[in-house]
């Protein structure tokens, strides 16, 4: 199976505290995510995201369609273990998903809730703690960590049980520039690298364009769906969502407002600057502006 | 301000005070405590301070750090003192007005004086020398035969992880309402006791709205962590009994047979 995620006529509704019809959430959504892939989920607050998220490992269970991760099928109440275990999640505030105050014994946590043996605990501790680069402080007191560092662990907490999909929920909604770039470049890491299925929920485009594929959602529903280029080359789309684009295909949409034809997916600064010198004439000049 | 707060002070060392399993410093601690109960005259009282000192000095820490902890106790300290050096019967030593101290007032208070240092002490020495996560691993494995009459023994460790995990973070969280209800003209410093206890409500009830929505999210990150209860749960770090440990469970079972049989001739 090359899927690593299908939602398949995913109908949800919050239940409703009177036992009256409660609004859907979800009404026939439906979405499939392949193995390995690194895949941003943008929308802004409300947009269903989050709650979309939370049906990838069970944590929310489908009131009609269904919602299957590797094969398994998340309404299987005994292979609930199985599929938390294989699809890890990372929410926004990264104090409080921390259940210990030493970094190493917090990690441990996944491991030992899954019966892991000790000696390997400790091998997939460290294993773990490596990857996000954190093993340093492997004795520190996570209160006194950068907020960077937290979500680290946090990630690293998850990568401990060896999944095979992590789901960031806003994982850089609370940190600052720097930890934001501490975080997202170890996220990437683990999917260029490791080999892990990435979905990153956020509501910042910029962090969109790193990944593989961008799902843009609106009102419960997907509105766009493709590679970060198709998907904010569509300028009127993505503001009737309450989004942005980049910058660099803002100005690009603004020259072809103004009656410039130009294409308009050059997303990185590099690829902007390159369609200007070509529109501009200047035969296959080398982009070295930064 | 609420920084300053330290709860179970912990001193970090290598010595062998600091190594022992956390079960047998607890079972000590129990053993000490028992023996100076039955402890009664002043031999006994002898051995139980010679053994106190000896663990003191070998954990290598501050008899002052520990004549710290005494402080709050001062005052349930002195009041003993004073109620048992005026009525205890017996021998009358010095006689004034309606108070009268006998020699067996002196005696009696001076020892339960010492007892009370002694046995605050000789706590203070568990908690200073056993980080708290060693303290809970070495609660909840002493608890679990308790398991057979269905007590939550693996809930109770858990539960006292977590709130020793969230204090500095709900400190954290208090001196940022503090701040944020001052900013708004919030009065704590002013007016009598009842003006500033109740001054003190808007600061608990945004810091409890808080901490429900945090367990919350915590109960959602653990459950993705696959936190299933006590059951089929292993350990990074094993607890496990070394040569140390017998030895000095052997001492404290000696310590307890000395004093017992000192009790038993009356000395």
């Amino acid at each position: 199976m090359s899927e690593a995620i299908a939602v398949k006529n995913l109908q949800y509704a919050y239940p409703s505290r009177s036992g009256e019809d409660s609004a859907w959430v979800f009404d026939g959504l439906n979405l499939s995510i392949e193995q390995g892939s690194f895949v941003a989920v943008l929308g802004r607050n409300g947009s269903g995201k989050s709650t979309l998220a939370k049906h990838f490992n069970a944590i929310l269970l489908p009131s009609g369609g269904s919602v299957w991760v590797f094969g398994l099928d998340t309404t299987d109440e005994a292979q609930i273990l199985e599929i938390r275990r294989t699809v890890g999640m990372v929410f926004q505030n990264p104090d409080n998903q921390m259940v210990a105050n030493v970094v190493e014994e917090d990690i441990a946590f996944a491991p030992e809730n899954l019966g892991v043996p000790s000696a390997e605990i400790r091998q997939r501790v460290d294993d773990a703690l490596k990857t996000v680069g954190m093993y340093e402080y492997r004795t520190h007191a996570p209160h006194l960590l950068s907020g960077g560092q937290k979500q680290r662990i946090a990630i690293a907490g998850v990568i401990a049980m060896r999944p095979r999909c992590i789901v960031l929920d806003e994982p850089t909604a609370m940190l600052d520039p720097q930890g934001r770039k501490e975080v997202l470049d170890t996220i990437e890491r683990l999917a260029r690298e490791n080999g892990i299925t990435v979905i990153l929920i956020t509501h910042h485009m910029i962090e969109a364009t790193r990944a593989d594929r961008v799902i843009v959602m609106d009102e419960r529903r997907i509105l766009a769906d493709g590679t970060a280029k198709q998907v904010f080359s569509q300028v009127e789309l993505m503001r009737s969502a309450g989004l942005g684009v980049p910058n660099t295909t803002e100005l690009l949409y603004a020259l072809n407002q103004a009656g410039y034809h130009l294409p308009l997916d050059g997303l990185s600064v590099q690829e902007c600057a390159q369609t200007l010198r070509n529109f501009l004439g200047e035969p296959g000049g080398n982009a070295t502006c930064q | 301000m609420l920084k300053d707060i330290t709860l179970g002070q912990y001193f970090p060392g290598t010595t062998l005070v600091h190594r022992l399993d956390p079960r047998t410093k607890i079972l000590m601690v129990i053993v000490y405590i028992v023996a100076l109960f039955l402890a009664k005259s002043y031999v006994s009282y002898a051995l139980m301070l010679a053994f106190l000192v000896t663990a003191v000095a070998i954990s290598r820490i501050k008899p002052r750090a520990l004549l710290k902890g005494l402080k709050p106790l001062l005052i349930i300290i002195i009041f003993t003192a004073v109620l048992n050096l005026f009525y205890s019967g017996g021998e009358p030593l010095v006689s004034f007005w309606v108070f009268t101290i006998t020699k067996e007032g002196v005696i009696n208070a001076f020892f339960l004086v010492l007892r009370i240092m002694m046995l605050v002490m000789g706590t203070f020495l568990l908690t200073y020398t056993t980080s708290p996560i060693a303290l809970t691993d070495g609660l909840e494995s002493l608890l679990k035969p308790l398991k057979k009459i269905r007590f939550p023994v693996h809930e109770l460790s858990m539960m006292m992880s977590i709130a020793l995990r969230f204090i500095p973070t709900l400190i954290e969280e208090t001196d940022k309402i503090v701040a944020a209800q001052k900013a708004r003209g919030a009065d704590f410093e002013s007016g009598n006791l009842f003006r500033r206890a109740k001054a003190l409500v808007p600061i608990l009830v945004p810091l409890f709205v808080s901490a429900f929505r945090r367990a919350d999210e915590l109960a959602d990150a653990m459950e993705c962590r696959c936190y299933h209860g006590g059951q089929g749960r292993t350990k990074m770090k094993q607890l496990h009994y070394a040569r140390g440990d017998f030895a000095v469970l052997l001492v404290g079972a000696l310590l307890l047979a000395g004093v017992i049989v000192l009790c038993h001739f009356g000395l």
